[in-house]
């Protein structure tokens, strides 16, 4: 007894004297806590009004509960499905691309020459340079169906001429494509520096075994940047809760909008253009959901599988 | 014997060349996609609008001309855009360094008390938020819809260059020193200011590229919150013209056989000028980020290293 008395004004005492160090520390923290909480944490709160009849006028505390009224409604909806479709699409086959970059690493990898390997590294950033709206006018304008570019390429490889942005089935990959030639170089950068830290005694061994190059690609160069691999997959999941909605509203267009209009960029057409706020909040929420479900069973599966994880 | 082992040699030999020739082929038409796009931008740009819009000018500019910038600029909202896109990335990028650093210094203290707490506070709102219209409410309530601060405040703290930066603080910045200025007397936010942000420009400087560029290339947050044409960003502008402007040559066709064929020429001109226009823009957008890349890349690359530590 006394001793855990003795115990606990210790340790009150030590919280004290911690206490006396923190303060200053706290008021650094003031800025940013406060403004956390007003610009993140407020909004969290507002989240309320999912289940609300939410009128402007009337203010969200004074709104009329409604329940799960909104999701029902959301439930009914006929194109529901459509629009879980689109967006399970276009996340899936953005993710397909996810080797890109770490197949662009490997090959940087085996050019020898340094002068040359810096340049080609240099040069692939600069998609990742230019503004969304830049990078989507730039594609509208090379996928144009009388002098295209893009399309005149494949013209050029037999594809009869066509406005393929309108086309919804060409949409996910346009939109991909789009995200990958923007992102490859910028995301080979983590795989790249893994790749300098691969012990070149390794290599050399491998070699003297009568490896060739394309297995010591395979079973030295990958197996050690596999950690990173796996990190940035997760990472990359966590990201996709995000779907890049903006570029995607930028694309979008009256003739593909049955392919390009997914979960996001239908919460901002539904509340901020037709303005059912409380409606769109609830589709908003329930894509959160399902995003974040998605993340966390990824999560668990991976750390099974390969005893990496995020969290 | 002899024989076999010279022919397995020269084998080897041949299928390194072959393998390395796709190795440089690959890299070649990775860095190719990459670069001529924009060079395909500014040719355009700068070449006759209906050697353009004929498809003639592919690798070299055709008939110089600087017609389309120089209607680009007659534009009035072009140069608002710019001078408003400058305003919102220096205020912007300051508030964020003022909100993100202090928090960043607080948080790499882990003897603060309640350290794990506050940190896993910051933490949360990197994986949920509000969403879309829970924030536009906020906004609105907040009165700060359509003034010029909304795309200052929004977007203030960046979880992620947070992390950056307390990552640096950690691990760049020797514990001695700090100790060393305490036995001096200095105070907790004396030394924060005297020590931590001088021997962390490096990463402020990161940081501050980072805000920067978002706020140079970001046009979501204006379209959403900004309805007066004063005040809206250069992105904005851009997309509204890019984007949403319909193609004046469409207009021409519609109109019909009875017009001269004087007029007609003008207008095709017109319609002709209206696509070299959009690179002329694109390019105007893009030249300031393109111009500051090759100096600031290698700044951009140690932001996503430092990144990488925080496993």
């Amino acid at each position: 007894m006394v001793d855990g008395k003795a115990h606990a004004v210790k340790r009150k005492g030590r919280t004290l004297k911690r206490l006396e160090e923190s303060w200053q520390w706290y008021i650094l923290l003031l800025p940013g806590l406060v403004y956390l909480i007003i610009f993140n944490y407020l909004p969290m709160g507002g989240v309320l009004i999912a289940f609300k009849n939410f009128r402007p006028s009337t203010g969200i505390f004074d709104s009329v509960w409604t329940g799960f009224q909104n999701f029902q409604r959301f439930f009914e909806f006929p194109d529901m499905l459509k629009l879980i479709g689109n967006t399970l699409s276009i996340t899936l086959l953005n993710l397909a691309m996810f080797p890109i970059p770490i197949i662009f690493a490997l090959m940087l990898n085996e050019v020898r020459n340094a002068k040359i390997k810096k340049s080609v590294q240099m040069v692939t950033y600069i998609p990742h340079f230019l503004s969304e709206v830049v990078v989507c006018s730039l594609v509208i304008l090379f996928l144009e169906k009388d002098n295209g570019v893009i399309t005149d390429v494949l013209t050029f490889f037999g594809m009869p001429r066509q406005n393929l942005l309108g086309s919804p089935e060409a949409f996910p990959w346009i939109y991909s494509l789009m995200c990958e030639w923007q992102g490859f170089g910028w995301s080979a950068i983590l795989y790249i520096s893994a790749l300098s830290g691969v012990p070149q005694e390794n290599v050399e061994a491998a070699k003297i075994d009568g490896a060739n190059r394309l297995q010591v690609i395979r079973h030295i160069n990958i197996p050690s940047i596999m950690p990173t691999i796996v990190i940035t997959f997760i990472l990359k999941l966590g990201g996709l809760m995000n779907l890049g909605y903006t570029k995607i509203y930028l694309l979008q267009n009256s003739l593909n909008l049955p392919a390009s209009r997914v979960l996001s960029t239908y919460v901002y057409e539904i509340g901020l253009i037709s303005q059912q706020y409380s409606y769109s909040t609830a589709i908003g929420l329930f894509n959160t959901i399902v995003n974040v479900m998605i993340v966390l069973s990824a999560n668990y599966v991976i750390k099974k599988v390969s005893d990496v994880g995020l969290f | 014997m002899a024989q076999t082992v010279i022919k397995r040699r020269k084998e080897i030999h041949l299928g390194e060349k072959t393998f390395m020739f796709f190795i440089y082929a690959g890299l070649f038409l990775a860095a190719f996609i990459c670069v001529y796009p924009i060079w395909f931008t500014i040719i355009s740009s700068i070449s006759d609008a209906t050697a353009v819009y004929n498809g003639d000018v592919r690798w070299v500019p055709s008939m110089m001309t600087i017609e389309a910038y120089q209607k680009v600029f007659q534009n009035k909202d072009v140069w608002m855009g710019y001078v408003n896109t400058i305003f919102y990335t220096v205020l912007g990028t300051i508030f964020n360094l003022l909100l993100t650093i202090p928090s960043a210094y607080a948080l790499s203290k882990k003897r603060m008390l309640g350290h794990g707490f506050l940190t896993t506070l910051y933490i949360i709102p990197m994986y949920v938020g509000g969403g879309l219209i829970p924030t536009y409410i906020l906004m609105k309530n907040l009165n700060l819809l359509d003034t010029r601060w909304i795309l200052v405040v929004s977007g203030g703290l960046s979880i992620y260059n947070m992390i950056v930066t307390r990552t640096y603080f950690q691990t760049s910045v020797p514990e001695s020193l700090y100790e060393a200025a305490r036995i001096d007397g200095s105070s907790e936010i004396g030394i924060f200011v005297r020590i931590a942000i001088p021997l962390s420009m490096p990463v402020i400087a990161v940081i501050a590229l980072y805000y920067a560029s978002g706020h140079w290339n970001s046009y979501f947050n204006a379209m959403i919150y900004l309805t007066d044409n004063n005040l809206k960003p250069l992105q904005l502008v851009l997309q509204r013209i890019l984007i949403y402007s319909q193609s004046a040559y469409d207009q021409v066709s519609a109109s019909g056989a009875d017009v001269d064929a004087e007029y007609m020429n003008e207008l095709l001109h017109q319609a002709h000028l209206a696509v070299t226009m959009k690179y002329a823009l694109v390019f105007i957008a893009s030249a300031p980020m393109l111009a500051i890349y090759p100096f600031v890349q290698k700044y951009f690359v140690k932001g996503v290293m430092i990144g990488s530590v925080k496993g």
